[in-house]
C-alpha cells in the first residue's frame, strides 16, 4: 500500500512524520538538525527518496543539506548564495534604500522533471537555482534585476520569496511571489519576469492597485490546472484563471480573508483551503476557534471545517508553508501551528487529527506521496 | 598544533567531537587559523565567516587566552600559546536568541 511522508521544518529543528495509505497510525522521527530554524523541506517529485532541507540560525546562517534515502542519512551540500553582479538596493522600512543581503533560504522546490534541479527562495528577494543537486547555486538574476526592484520593500517577515509554481506541462512557466512585492512570472525558465498583479488590491498602499508592492502570502495551484491559482494575500483571497495575468476577489463569506496558508485539493482543482485568522494586528483565528476553510466552488462558497480541531481557547497561527495535500484517494489534507500541533485530515478536511501535539513552532509542512 | 573549540551545532555540522586540531602554523592569526579550519572542514564555510568577503557573521565572536579578541585585525598575529598549542583558539556563538 503506498503511504505518506511528511516534511515537517520548525524552529528547532526538523521532523518526518510517515503513515501508510490508511493515514490512521503516524511515525515521528526527529528533531532532525536540533536546535537549528528549518525553515522547509522538499521532495523531488520525479524520485521521492530525494530530499532538499533549508536549516540556519541567526549565529551561523544557512545551510542545506540532501537527503538522497527518504531523510535516513543526509548530507550537507552548497550553501553559497552569491548574488549576481553588484545587487543594488531595495526600499526599507523608513523608504529609505537598502542594499540587497542575503539572510536565508524560506523555500526549496525541486523540479518536476529532474532530481537534480532545484530552486531556491531566499530572503532578501531573489531565486536561485541549482542543476547539480544543490551543490552549488546560481541566480536568476533578471527577477531580482526587474526594473520594479528598487520599489521592493520587506514584510514584517523579510523581504522573502516565498512561493515558487512551476507548471508542470511547461516547466518553463514559473510563478512567484514576494512579500511585498507580489507576484512575478516567467515564461522562459527564469530568464526574464513580469509582474502578474492586475486585480491585486491593498490598502497599505497610496495607490492600491500599483503594479508591485503587493504583500501576496502564498499561492498554490493544482498541478492538472496550472493557469488556475489560488492566493491568500495580507488581506484577500484570491484566484486567477490565467496564470495571473489577471486576479479576482473570491473571500466571500468568509469570517476573515486574512491568512497565510492556501491549498488546493489533489484531485479536484475548484476545491481550496484557506486558514482565516483574525486580522493583521492579531494573528491568531477568530474567536479562539481554529477553523479551516474549504470552498468546493473554486472560491466565494466557504465552509467551516472543524471536526476535531479546537474549538475554544486556540490562538495558534498556520504559516504560509506549513499547509499541504497528499495525492491518495481520498485525499490527504495537514498543516502546522506555531503551537507545534500538526494536523491531518484522511478525507479532504471532514475530520482532523493531532499526529503529534508539541512540537516546536511549525514553519513549514509538506506531504509526500510514496508509491 | 593549533587547538580551536567550536560552539556545538558547528561541531555537529563538522561531525567533530571536543576539540579540533589543525597544523601548527609559523604566525597563526585569525584569518590563517580560518581559513585552515574551513579547507579542513568545507561545510563550516560561511558559518562563522560571510562567502566571498570572508567578514565574520555577526553572532560571532573569538577568545583566547581568557581575552576577546573578535575585534582585532584579522591578520593580527594571535597569542604565543594559541600558536603553540598551549592555549585554544575558541570560536564563540554570541549570546542572542531564544
Amino acid at each position: 500500500m503506498s503511504g505518506v511522508r511528511l516534511l515537517v521544518g520548525t524552529r528547532k529543528g526538523a521532523f518526518v512524520l510517515t503513515s501508510d495509505g490508511t493515514r490512521d497510525e503516524w511515525d515521528v522521527n526527529g528533531p532532525l538538525f536540533a536546535g537549528w530554524e528549518m525553515y522547509h523541506l522538499n521532495g523531488s517529485p520525479v524520485d521521492p527518496d530525494r530530499l532538499y532541507a533549508s536549516q540556519s540560525t541567526g549565529w551561523h546562517g544557512q545551510v542545506i543539506q540532501r537527503s538522497d534515502d527518504g531523510g535516513k542519512t543526509w548530507e550537507t551540500v552548497g550553501n553559497e548564495f552569491a548574488y549576481d553582479g553588484v545587487p543594488g538596493t531595495h526600499q526599507w522600512y523608513d523608504g529609505t534604500q537598502h542594499p540587497w543581503e542575503f539572510a536565508r533560504v524560506w523555500h526549496l522546490e525541486p523540479s518536476p522533471t529532474d532530481a537534480d534541479t532545484v530552486y531556491a527562495g531566499v530572503e532578501d528577494a531573489a531565486i536561485f537555482r541549482s542543476t547539480d543537486a544543490g551543490q552549488t547555486w546560481h541566480e536568476l538574476s533578471g527577477l531580482r534585476e526587474h526594473e520594479s526592484g528598487d520599489q521592493w520593500q520587506p514584510g514584517a517577515g523579510g523581504l522573502c520569496l516565498h512561493t515558487i509554481l512551476i507548471n508542470p506541462h511547461d516547466p518553463n512557466r514559473i510563478t512567484v511571489a514576494i512579500s511585498a512585492a507580489g507576484v512575478f512570472r516567467s515564461d522562459d525558465g527564469g530568464e526574464t519576469w513580469r509582474p502578474a498583479n492586475k486585480g491585486l488590491r491593498s490598502r497599505e498602499l497610496p495607490d492600491e492597485e500599483r503594479e508591485v508592492g503587493h504583500c501576496v502570502h502564498r499561492i498554490a495551484m493544482n498541478p492538472s490546472r496550472p493557469d488556475t491559482l489560488f492566493m491568500q494575500k495580507h488581506w484577500h483571497v484570491m484566484r486567477s484563471d490565467d496564470g495571473g495575468d489577471s486576479w479576482a476577489k473570491v473571500s466571500g463569506n468568509l469570517p476573515s480573508d486574512f491568512g497565510f496558508p492556501i491549498a488546493v485539493h489533489p484531485h479536484e482543482p475548484e476545491t481550496v483551503y484557506v486558514v482565516p485568522i483574525k486580522s493583521d494586528s492579531e494573528h491568531v483565528p477568530p474567536d479562539g476557534k481554529l477553523r479551516v476553510y474549504r470552498s468546493q466552488t473554486g472560491g466565494n462558497e466557504w465552509e467551516a471545517l472543524t471536526n476535531g480541531l479546537p474549538q475554544e481557547h486556540c490562538y495558534v497561527n498556520v504559516l504560509r508553508d506549513a499547509m499541504s495535500v497528499d495525492a491518495l484517494d481520498p485525499g490527504g489534507v495537514y498543516f502546522g501551528t506555531t503551537g507545534g500541533q500538526v494536523y491531518a485530515s484522511p478525507d479532504g478536511g471532514d475530520n482532523w487529527t493531532a499526529i503529534v501535539r508539541d512540537l516546536p513552532a511549525v514553519l513549514s509542512v509538506e506531504a509526500q506521496t510514496l508509491p | 598544533m593549533i587547538r580551536v573549540v567550536l560552539p556545538q551545532h558547528l561541531r555537529t555540522l563538522a561531525g567533530v567531537e571536543g576539540e579540533v586540531a589543525l597544523d601548527a602554523q609559523e604566525r597563526p592569526t585569525q584569518q590563517t587559523v580560518l581559513d585552515a579550519l574551513e579547507a579542513t572542514y568545507p561545510v563550516l564555510r560561511g558559518t562563522i565567516r560571510d562567502h566571498g568577503t570572508a567578514k565574520r557573521r555577526d553572532f560571532i565572536r573569538f577568545f583566547a587566552c581568557g581575552r576577546d579578541i573578535t575585534l582585532d585585525a584579522a591578520d593580527e598575529p594571535l597569542p604565543n600559546e594559541v600558536a603553540s598549542g598551549a592555549e585554544v583558539f575558541r570560536v564563540v556563538g554570541a549570546m542572542a536568541g531564544g
